[in-house]
């Protein structure tokens, strides 16, 4: 196990959850892209405490927030998604385009 | 009292027979209840009741319902008891735990948070609308007991200063917690019963949607689920000893012998109250979880929080 | 040896359950391959010696999959995946950017001449996560907090059809309230 191993895991699922959110349409699984994008986030946090900086906590200070984060990303998601498919029964991106006119 | 160990390898290998007894016992017990309630004899049959169910079940033929999704379903039905046996690994039994971690009351949360994911992949998984309700109705209930739940465990780690389970154990050696944490206590067997979903509780397999999660399950996959339900109700019997009792600390008996009676006493209190009590229904639950248990729960831990810090 | 097994095993799973969430037909199970990624990508954490937070983000993920399941059935045409179809867009540009995005952090990943160690980590981990919360990394506790305060508020806002008018009457005396569903604590 060293330093690369675990940034390359996380530059892994990076990547797969950069597809998930630019390729899917469905707004949940957008939102499940970006939460696997958040994880890889807290990989490399405990990477770079353990291999770095162990002595000191700020490392898992990062992991605590990307959690936190996700938490957060997660509730105001649906919040937004319940909201909009309220407004008119919508549940894809493309569908959502009237934001932009 | 000799403060409590990590025990050996081997030790972890005890943790499902000592689980598997304890459940097999609530079990019998809640049959013998039953057969006093509906005035039947309590005879020899009554007692082995739990015994012939399994046998009957381990040779049933298993059906599936068409387009059912086996993976799903598979998974979480052997989760439910997996689940029980991981959370019951920390438990200390007597002065030796099987693996004593150092966010042990953390790990017993998670590992009893899996029946949530465990029982609604068994709902869903069959292809049955009374399996699905009875899934989604176990996650209402786990939105509403798992915050007081919670609550109760922050309680007593706050009280020992330590996530360790031996270190809760150790805390207690004057005074037991459950004399100045009686809240924390009571929420916690509340909570008990409704991660085991027994009891008041068992909307998720109710009669009124023929049996819920269980409805489509036969076989070994039904006798998993519903031994999963009693190791689960076990394992978190005999971690009240370890939160609340004192662990394995009393007179003149062996400290494991105490930890096992102590954990049976709870269990036969959790299985009474489980026989005595009506079915809550979940919309009722719900706002007694939220309005009544958590702010009791917090308020527990306040008062546990000031006694600590002065 | 047995940690490095554990950890590319760990890391494998992580990535392929990962893609396995893009994959398969059925959204029930999308979102516990989600899950398996998490609990797959959360071990490696362990091994380092973050048992709080590896264990923390195993039993905070599946509360949060669950909730995830069931709005994925909720809000998805073809939950099942019984009639499989595909709801993706721009699947080609998405798949060169991300295998780029893969290929140039990678590289940078292997390339860049990393710090060395600097000190050992603590005897009590969890202890001196707990001690910078609440002394020298006061703010972020803090901001922590309040975020998900807003976050509760907001959603709830948000997501909830029904305000106090409807629940009061408009001149917000009704009592007790008329809500769809009366509740456990005897109104």
């Amino acid at each position: 196990m060293t330093l690369q191993a675990f940034l390359l895991l996380a530059v892994a699922l990076l990547a797969v959850g950069l597809y998930g959110a630019l390729s899917q349409q469905s707004i949940v699984m957008i939102m499940m892209g970006l939460e696997l994008m958040v994880n890889a986030v807290i990989v490399a946090g405990a990477a770079f405490w353990f291999f770095v900086s162990p002595a000191q906590p700020d490392g898992q200070v990062v992991v605590l927030v990307a959690v936190t984060l996700m938490a957060v990303e997660m509730a105001m998601g649906f919040a937004v998604a319940i909201a909009i498919f309220r407004s008119g029964e919508i549940d894809m991106t493309d569908m959502a385009a009237e934001l932009r006119d | 009292m000799t403060p409590v160990g990590q025990g050996a390898v081997w030790t972890v290998l005890l943790v499902p027979i000592l689980l598997g007894g304890l459940a097999l016992g609530g079990a019998s017990f809640a049959r013998v209840l039953d057969a006093r309630a509906d005035g039947r004899r309590v005879t020899g049959a009554v007692l082995a009741a739990p015994l012939s169910a399994t046998g009957r079940l381990l040779v049933q033929q298993r059906r599936a319902v068409v387009a059912s999704d086996r993976l799903l379903a598979r998974t979480g039905v052997v989760l439910v008891p997996v689940a029980a046996v991981l959370a019951a690994l920390v438990v200390p039994w007597g002065n030796v735990a099987a693996s004593d971690l150092s966010v042990g009351i953390v790990w017993f949360n998670a590992m009893e948070v899996v029946t949530w994911a465990a029982l609604w992949m068994a709902g869903w998984g069959t292809n049955s609308v009374w399996g699905l309700v009875g899934g989604y109705r176990f996650v209402v209930q786990g939105l509403s007991y798992e915050l007081p739940h919670m609550f109760a465990l922050i309680t007593v780690a706050t009280g020992a200063g330590s996530l360790r389970v031996s270190d809760v154990v150790a805390a207690q050696d004057g005074l037991w917690f459950v004399v100045w944490m009686p809240v924390a206590f009571a929420a916690f067997l509340i909570s008990a019963l409704a991660l085991s979903f027994a009891g008041p509780f068992d909307t998720a397999t109710g009669r009124d949607v023929a049996g819920g999660v269980l409805a489509e399950h036969s076989g070994v996959d039904r006798l998993l689920l519903l031994a999963g339900r009693w190791l689960l109700l076990a394992a978190a019997a005999a971690m009240a000893v370890a939160l609340f009792l004192g662990g394995g600390s009393g007179p003149l008996l062996p400290t494991w012998l105490w930890t096992v009676l102590k954990s049976a006493a709870v269990l036969g209190l959790l299985v009474w109250l489980r026989s005595r009590t009506a079915t809550l229904r979940m919309d009722r639950f719900v706002e007694v979880g939220w309005m009544v248990l958590i702010p009791l729960t917090l308020l527990q831990a306040l008062v546990v929080a000031v006694v600590v810090l002065r | 040896m047995a940690e490095a097994v554990i950890f590319w095993v760990c890391a494998a799973g992580a990535v392929a359950t990962g893609v396995a969430v893009f994959r398969v037909d059925s959204m029930a199970r999308a979102t516990f391959a989600l899950l398996a990624s998490f609990v797959f990508a959360a071990t490696p954490l362990l091994l380092l010696g973050l048992s709080y937070l590896g264990v923390l983000v195993i039993l905070m993920m599946i509360m949060e999959m669950v909730v995830m399941a069931i709005f994925m059935i909720m809000l998805m045409m073809n939950p099942a995946g019984l009639m499989p179809m595909s709801m993706v867009h721009n699947r080609r540009g998405s798949l060169a950017i991300a295998v780029g995005t893969f290929v140039v952090l990678g590289a940078g990943v292997l390339l860049v001449d990393w710090p060395q160690r600097a000190g050992t980590p603590p005897e009590d981990v969890t202890f001196a996560l707990g001690e910078a919360l609440m002394g020298s990394h006061m703010l972020v506790m803090l901001v922590i907090g309040l975020g998900l305060f807003a976050t509760i508020v907001s959603a709830v806002v948000l997501a909830h059809p029904r305000g106090r008018y409807d629940r009061f009457g408009d001149d917000l005396r009704g009592r007790p309230a008329d809500d769809p569903i009366r509740g456990g604590v005897g109104r």
